[in-house]
């Protein structure tokens, strides 16, 4: 009985690196993909290049390989090696998530039609003002579906810091089949069927939320 | 003084000529209807003295005073670009409308982001957003939506959706008002409720184009008719003139084939 706690309790530890994963990713990738966006929307040809070929190359790319390159590269390349094993898994996690959800956002921004822009032009609004108070609510409610199928990927995506050694459920997990023990290994694809469950609890609710108006 | 000049427009998309030339002026609460085919630059025409496109040779006056000058390569402050817009009201053929907002958010977003910019607008927000909404509120009552106010744009007819978008333009009581087609996109049976709206703005002298292919509404509540074909005006003149004994060939043929329609 002892062991079994132990096991829940050092699953539990590792799942919290897991979360603090995710919401990092998540709180900085958010915001990030839109500045990636502009980028690759921008009428300036060097900046729209530049952007684009970022993101063909984080998409093109494994993430474990990213992570494995964040690690490494400041210490090989720069004589800067990162202390923080973490630090690198996040810092790889905010540039990919950011990639592809700045294709979800430009999807979503060039979905809207010119016709709102040209709306917002003649009635005398600058296009920040167009942009946030016009085309980005309708750019939320379009791209709600895309994002959540994107952030439930984050999710089980976050095992994927055990490749540096940093001690997530799997890896927490894996230390007890040594000793015989094989169902904590199992049993954590119960932590992630939770958390997405409730994550698409939640998106079910914010695209029912948005579902007030149509087009 | 005219209140609209237009002077020598033109404007070409790649090797297109679409505009070839166009002048007209207009006075304080004349209501003029520019006809023609399709292709004949009439949306185009609308398009360049709104600023929604870029005239490429010509100049616009408003009061007298240059808005637009084609030659000026200067680019213009953002500030000003915005405030000569301000002068026009803009009716799309596809209304337009703000999806998230409701009718009255519809027609008070622009005025209260423009609020904003008002010196004692700090001093004075409460004072400022209420006037806004109580202005707002008179136009849609005007306009006959005054049961619709919290109603979304998808919960309403293509006509209450016309006259909303018709509320939101007067709302900034721009000088002059321009119609894009704003009956082509509506059911027959729900322009009736549109060119009526029209008709009482004009009894109010609010000054406007109206491009529509509406002949017997153009006859109607116009002072002139302006007919253009190919990028340029071909006739101009009083509705009973232009529509009833056209002298131009190519005015007689584009209107003999919408009376056989």
């Amino acid at each position: 009985m002892t062991m079994f706690n132990d096991a829940i309790g050092v699953l539990f530890e590792g799942f919290g690196l897991n979360c603090i994963i995710f919401s990092c990713t998540l709180l900085l990738a958010l915001p990030l993909g839109l500045v990636i966006t502009f980028g690759s929307m921008s009428k300036f040809a060097p900046l729209k290049w530049l952007s684009r070929t970022f993101v063909w190359i984080i998409r093109g790319t494994p993430l474990m390989l990213q992570i494995f390159v964040v690690l490494y590269a400041p210490g090989l390349l720069l004589d800067f090696p990162l202390k923080s094993r973490l630090t690198a898994v996040l810092v790889a996690f905010v540039i990919n998530y950011a990639a592809y959800f700045s294709e979800i956002y430009r999807g979503g921004i060039e979905s809207i039609s010119k016709g709102q822009y040209e709306a917002g032009q003649v009635l005398g609004m600058t296009k920040a003002q167009i942009f946030f108070k016009v085309v980005l609510f309708q750019v939320v409610k379009r791209i709600m579906p895309a994002m959540s199928n994107e952030v439930i990927t984050l999710v089980k995506d976050t095992s994927l810091a055990r490749i540096v050694g940093v001690a997530e459920i799997i890896m927490c997990a894996e230390r007890f089949t040594k000793q015989g023990l094989i169902w904590p290994l199992f049993s954590t694809g119960i932590y992630f069927l939770v958390f997405n469950g409730i994550l698409t609890l939640l998106f079910g609710y914010i695209e029912n939320k948005l579902n007030y108006y149509r087009g | 003084m005219n209140i609209l000049e237009v002077k020598n427009l033109h404007k070409s998309f790649d090797s297109n000529e679409v505009l070839k030339g166009v002048s007209f002026n207009m006075r304080q609460g004349e209501v003029l209807s520019v006809l023609g085919s399709s292709g004949s630059g009439k949306t185009t025409l609308l398009r360049c003295i709104t600023s929604l496109e870029k005239a490429n040779k010509g100049k616009i006056f408003v009061d007298g005073e240059i808005v637009f000058d084609a030659d000026e390569t200067k680019p213009k402050k953002p500030f000003d670009e915005r405030k000569k817009q301000l002068n026009f009201g803009l009716v799309f053929q596809s209304f337009n409308l703000f999806p998230q907002y409701n009718v009255l958010e519809n027609v008070e977003l622009a005025p209260k982001l423009l609020a904003k910019e008002r010196q004692d607008f700090k001093k004075n927000k409460q004072e400022i957003l209420n006037e806004i909404t109580i202005n707002a509120k008179a136009i849609l009552d005007r306009i006959g939506l005054t049961d619709k106010l919290y109603n979304y744009p998808c919960e309403l007819s293509g006509g209450q959706q016309q006259r909303v978008s018709i509320a939101r333009a007067l709302a900034l009581n721009p000088k002059v008002l321009f119609f894009d087609e704003p009956t082509s996109a509506l059911d027959p049976e729900l322009t009736g409720e549109i060119l009526r709206v029209i008709r009482s703005l004009a009894s109010k002298k609010i000054t406007m184009v109206i491009v529509t292919h509406e002949i017997d509404f153009a006859r109607n509540v116009s002072d002139r008719v302006i007919f253009m074909s190919d990028g340029v005006i071909i006739e101009e003149g009083k509705p009973q003139d232009v529509i009833d004994n056209p002298e131009n060939e190519r005015t007689r043929l584009f209107l003999k084939r919408l009376s056989d329609k």
